[in-house]
């Protein structure tokens, strides 16, 4: 008997009822490409939640000239064959605009590919839209008309972290550790370019490089930071290389003021607050929630009830509002005018202020805030990760005093 | 193996020097080889998509790969963790050659990239061989190992070469145009994958079929023996390598003409580990189980990662289910029933067909269930945030009711019993099977 | 200079004792079963997180006795309806069956606790500076892992040479059909083995995980320098292993203090450098940058001049 039953009962699976998905028909998709299964997936499902979210709020005012605005996601695994794959997918179901932000490798990739699709297929080009890739060759040597990039690159934001260091007294002897491979090696050659520019009498006592997330014990970098007698230390570490460093540092006791670009990725946080280290991580970044602007403290509080994680990407809810000016302005998704009206776009930021994409190389330049994660006070809101700490901005730099020049030469369609 | 048996009931008729019975070997021969390459010419107009495009030109490369590596593991025995070194280096050495040629407009076209390749995998195939080839076994495996990481690690050393984590790009337009085609089209780069990829599946199986390939599987199966019989254990080894080597660099050289990026993922644990996926679940023990073995693996590294976010899950399950229930290989499990052709045993072979057909039903009955399980455990435990439903073959799930469990449940146990019960059947029509077979053969 | 000869010292010790924790489970598998457990990375990481999960209830010292039996009892049972059915298909089929698993573990726990860090900490009992040595401080902890590991290789090292079931265990693997015969029952030792050996993992992983970051990649960044330490020390030799793990703890330890470069030893000497290409990056690569992979080459090196290791005993 119970054997029918579950003959019944299978024969019934077997018909299952297909109820395809009904896509809205014109609906305009923008892939994002970024990792979503293995180490990377924590940080690629962050970018993709903020992406839906905003995607969410875009439709509820009326989507993208009345289409509807779809995220299709894509897992690059980390890997840049994958990832063009994964883009060679996205085109062929009709996907025109692409995103990407974890590794500038890859983003290479898509924007070296992406300039030589559109080169062979005219008539059905495809535009790149970075968020988080940061190298500074995409937007120099390796520029394209068809990449835009709304994080400011690894150059601009040391310039307006020296910038920052420049009015600090107490930095009189800096030690720079990294990780070894394009952004790291970035890193250090701007520190040591624009710090020398800026404040000659500042002694750069170390300049390690690191191989990139291998190193499971950091306790003889700190030894040699300790012997070299640094107040200060910048570092561009990012993920577990960034979180074991500060373990170390907390288990030896070491005090220094630590600056950095992403200390506030996921596990940053908590390693501040476990090394105890309040005040004393800075973080250089294009928006805080703790900014007193209004619209952005209440956008984050919304963001943060319907996901669950803060919002770490502000340069992604400019780059769709500018995404959908763009599209407003040429009365049109097709990217080509598209493009044409983000070329030297000029948008009122996330968090208040100015900014602007500029038409030379399609890098966005805005206002840039450095941050450190401590205590808050009444009105300062927004904690990370439970620790109860936050990050509460130390500085301000506008725009207009973030510029850099550029070597991009890019080939502009007729 | 198969191929013994061929050989050992042909001789006699090859003696006997009449020409029209060579002339039907011949074409006996041949005629796979010419179905493959029209296969491979009219996929395309089948699978015409983009992205099917893409596919096929990856299985293709794969194809080329994987049958290398069996040169190593199924036909000498030699267990490799890092064949993807030579498979890297091959592509390495071909984009350089590629922007070389480029930019010193040399008078070489695409087409003939590949043989960079095969340069290239031939000589660190030599290099490396000369010191991994000493041992065998275990010892083996780990310097493989050793190696792949070594290679691995510093490719992000010598950026020169390897070109730092961006790796090296270059336009495969660019190179010299050969009766006018740029290869910038994907269909382009298909012809050429296919067609190298049959010129190497074709060499490989010679070579398999020569005395030197015949002492490769000897020295596997005993490697004192053929001590004994003459040849060095190791000098055979090394030249299986060296070859394994050559192959392989030609998959990595298309693999660079395919994507027109190499970066060091190229030589790392990850396609080395994907190959041995590859070739152990096609069956190490045939020619055609690496062929089957990549065709699968490709689709379903294509594929998998857009159905589900735990496709790492799925592959680990498919690699530890064919170890245990099916170490030859899904070729192996084919190869099973061709004696019963052989003995031309078509009625009980259809019958036993027929029970398979039944064996599958509740046995996709359990592999649904087992899948709606896992991925609702999944949904639940890391995506719970991202809401209640999941949509699992077409099919809109609510994870948080207690419906689609006890449904997954009743498929996943009650599929399994099922299944069970279909055992003795399909033992039953193997045997009578198996019966026939040696009752006919008997007969003869 | 003495400092700094003193701190990498004490660093590379540490190091090494956490490496050889590991690499001491692998080799009682391999020495007594021959087989290499490509999953054993895996075992230690599932200790990791059984650790933090059950300090999550009762703190962590009863999770430190309760997550390696239960991470043990799993071994147990893989090895039972596992390694056993895939034994009679060769070594080869065994390493495959271990290479998979390690894949299918390490989703489980990214399915289960997610793929970021968990918050797995040092208890209040073990959270002060033991001594300070040139004005760097030396956590507790780090004695305390260092103590265990001296702990674990003793009873061991005791267990399997004084003991009626270390000396069973040691014969069963060469002779098993006549263990079988005098009547011991051989597949259970085996099961045992397995399990004490993964068992001993677990423990690496709990008392590693708040030191590391416990994550889900905890098994890959360390699974490929454990094969190092159980090759170089000799498969099959706890003494060795132990051994191999100082060595590569110590040297990588103090290879990151070298900054030294090809180029800073030759130039003095008026060797000119190499204009381009791979012989430059060469020419300038530091020590300290190439520290994380020089036990590799060491791996290569030993498998070229002495296959068996430093203290192996068995060839294959």
């Amino acid at each position: 008997m119970i054997s029918r039953f579950t003959t019944a009962f299978c024969a019934l699976a077997a018909f299952v009822v297909v109820a395809l998905p009904a896509a809205a028909e014109d609906s305009v998709k923008i892939a994002y490409v970024d990792p979503l299964s293995g180490g990377g997936a924590s940080i690629g499902e962050v970018g993709l939640k903020t992406f839906q979210y905003l995607a969410d709020s875009v439709n509820a005012n009326g989507g993208v000239v009345g289409h509807k605005l779809e995220i299709v996601a894509y897992d690059n695994k980390l890997n840049a064959q994958e990832t063009l794959l994964q883009v060679q997918k996205a085109i062929d179901s009709g996907v025109r605009f692409i995103t990407q932000g974890n590794g500038s490798a890859f983003a290479a990739a898509i924007e070296d590919f992406v300039t030589k699709y559109n080169e062979r297929n005219p008539g059905k080009e495809v535009l790149f839209f970075n968020y988080a890739a940061v190298d500074p060759v995409l937007t120099n040597d390796k520029c394209s008309y068809w990449h835009f990039r709304w994080d400011a690159n690894s150059d601009i934001k040391m310039a307006a972290l020296t910038n920052y260091m420049k009015t600090r007294s107490n930095v009189k002897k800096v030690y720079l550790i990294n990780q070894d491979y394009s952004f790291g090696q970035s890193v250090r050659k701007g520190a040591r370019e624009m710090l020398g520019a800026k404040r000659p009498d500042v002694e750069i006592v170390g300049d390690e490089v690191h191989p990139l997330l291998k190193v499971t014990d950091f306790s003889p970098y700190i030894a040699k930071i300790k012997a070299s007698g640094a107040d200060s230390v910048i570092t561009g570490n990012w993920g577990q290389d960034f979180a074991l460093l500060l373990k170390a540092a907390a288990d030896a006791g070491l005090q220094v003021d630590w600056y950095t670009y992403y200390a506030g990725g996921t596990g940053g946080p908590t390693a501040i607050k476990q090394a105890n280290l309040a005040d004393r991580v800075y973080q250089i970044s294009e928006g805080l929630p703790n900014e007193p602007y209004a619209p952005a403290q209440e956008f984050e509080k919304a963001f943060r009830a319907k996901t669950g994680v803060s919002l770490f990407y502000p340069r992604a809810v400019n780059e769709i509002g500018m995404f959908v000016k763009a599209a407003k302005e040429a009365n049109s998704v097709d990217p080509v005018k598209v493009a044409a009206k983000l070329d030297g776009m000029k948008f009122t930021v996330d968090n208040g202020g100015e900014g602007f994409m500029r038409t030379d190389d399609h890098q966005f330049f805005q206002p840039m805030y450095i941050a450190n994660l401590g205590p808050l006070d009444k009105n300062q809101p927004f904690e990370e990760e439970g620790t109860g700490w936050g990050w509460k901005v130390t500085g301000k730099i506008d725009a207009q005093d973030t510029l850099l020049p550029t070597s991009c030469k890019m080939n502009r369609p007729s | 193996m198969s191929d013994v048996t061929t050989d050992t009931v042909q001789l006699p008729a090859a003696a006997s020097g009449a020409s029209a019975p060579r002339y039907a070997d011949a074409v006996r021969y041949a005629a796979p080889w010419i179905a493959v390459a029209v296969a491979f010419a009219v996929l395309p107009m089948i699978f015409s998509s983009g992205s099917a495009l893409t596919t096929l030109s990856l299985m293709g490369i794969m194809i080329v790969f994987a049958l290398s590596y069996n040169m190593l593991l199924g036909e000498t025995g030699l267990l490799s963790f890092g064949h993807a070194v030579y498979y890297g280096l091959g592509g390495f050495l071909a984009i350089h050659a590629m922007n070389t040629v480029i930019h010193d407009h040399l008078p070489l076209p695409l087409f003939l990239i590949p043989l960079v390749g095969a340069f290239s995998g031939l000589l660190f195939g030599i290099i490396f061989g000369s010191v991994s080839t000493r041992r065998a076994g275990v010892a083996f495996a780990m310097i493989s190992l050793g190696l792949g990481e070594l290679v691995a690690s510093s490719s992000l050393i010598l950026r020169g070469f390897f070109g730092g984590e961006e790796g090296v790009s270059t336009n495969r337009t660019k190179l010299l145009h050969v009766f006018g085609l740029n290869f910038g089209p994907q269909i382009q780069v298909y012809y050429l994958i296919a067609f190298w990829c049959l010129v190497c599946m074709i060499a490989m199986f010679a070579i398999r079929r020569t005395p030197f390939g015949r002492m490769c599987n000897a020295v596997r199966e005993n490697a004192e023996r053929a001590q004994f019989v003459g040849y060095n254990p190791q000098v055979v080894r090394f030249m299986a390598f060296a070859l394994a080597g050559l192959f392989a660099g030609v998959a990595g050289a298309l693999a660079a003409i395919n994507f027109e990026l190499v970066n060091s993922s190229m030589v790392g644990a990850e396609p080395s580990g994907l190959v041995l996926l590859a070739a152990f679940v096609g069956g190490i023990g045939n020619f055609i189980g690496p062929v089957i073995g990549a065709i699968i693996v490709t689709w379903l590294e294509v594929t998998l990662s857009d159905m589900t976010d735990i496709w790492q899950l799925y592959f680990g399950l498919l690699f530890i289910g064919v170890v245990m229930f099916a170490p030859n290989g899904i070729a192996g499990l084919l190869m099973m029933h061709v004696p019963l052709w052989r003995a031309r045993a078509y009625r009980p072979l259809s019958r036993l067909v027929l029970t398979y057909l039944i064996a599958l039903v509740p046995a996709l009955a359990t592999l649904a269930g087992l899948i709606a399980v896992i991925e609702m455990i999944y949904h639940r435990s890391v995506k719970a945030s991202d809401g209640a439903t999941i949509s699992l073959f077409h099919v809109t799930l609510d994870t948080t009711s207690v419906v689609p469990w006890i449904a997954a449940i009743v498929l996943l146990i009650g599929g399994f019993l099922l299944f069970r019960r279909t055992w003795p059947v399909v033992g039953a029509a193997w045997h009578d099977a198996i019966m026939y077979a040696q009752g006919a053969g008997k007969k003869k | 200079m003495l400092e700094l000869v003193t701190i990498s010292t004490l660093n590379g010790v540490l190091y090494g004792m956490l490496l050889f924790l590991m690499a001491s489970g692998l080799t009682l598998i391999f020495s007594m079963m021959g087989v290499l457990n490509f999953a054993h990375a895996s075992f230690y990481m599932l200790g990791a997180f059984f650790g933090f999960q059950i300090s999550q209830f009762v703190g962590f010292w009863p999770a430190f006795f309760i997550a390696p039996v239960l991470v043990g009892g799993i071994g147990a049972l893989v090895e039972r309806y596992g390694l056993r059915r895939v034994h009679k298909h060769g070594p080869v089929a065994e390493l495959l069956f271990t290479f998979g698993l390690a894949f299918v573990i390490v989703e489980i726990v990214q399915m289960i606790w997610g793929k970021g860090p968990a918050d797995y900490r040092v208890p209040p009992s073990l959270n002060f500076s033991a001594f300070t040595a040139f004005s760097t401080n030396y956590p507790a902890y780090k004695m305390f892992e260092l103590l265990t590991a001296i702990a674990i290789f003793a009873v061991l090292l005791m267990l399997l040479t004084r003991t009626r079931i270390g000396l069973i265990i040691q014969a069963s693997l060469t002779h098993p059909h006549m263990v079988a015969m005098l009547g011991h029952n051989v597949p259970r030792i085996f099961m045992l083995v397995f399990g004490v050996g993964t068992g001993l993992a677990a423990v690496a992983g709990v008392i590693a995980g708040p030191a590391l970051v416990t994550q889900s990649n905890m098994a890959g960044s360390l699974g490929p320098i454990l094969f190092v330490v159980v090759v170089v020390g000799g498969l099959g030799s706890l003494f060795g292993a132990f051994l191999a793990s100082l060595l590569i703890g110590l040297v990588q330890t103090f290879a990151v203090s070298v900054n030294l470069s090809i180029a800073d030893v030759l130039q003095p000497l008026g060797v000119a450098a190499p204009s381009g290409g791979a012989l430059f990056d060469i020419w300038n690569v530091t020590v300290a940058q190439i520290a994380p992979i020089i036990p590799y080459l060491l791996l290569v090196l030993i498998l070229i001049f002495r296959p068996t290791g430093l203290m192996g005993t068995r060839e294959q």
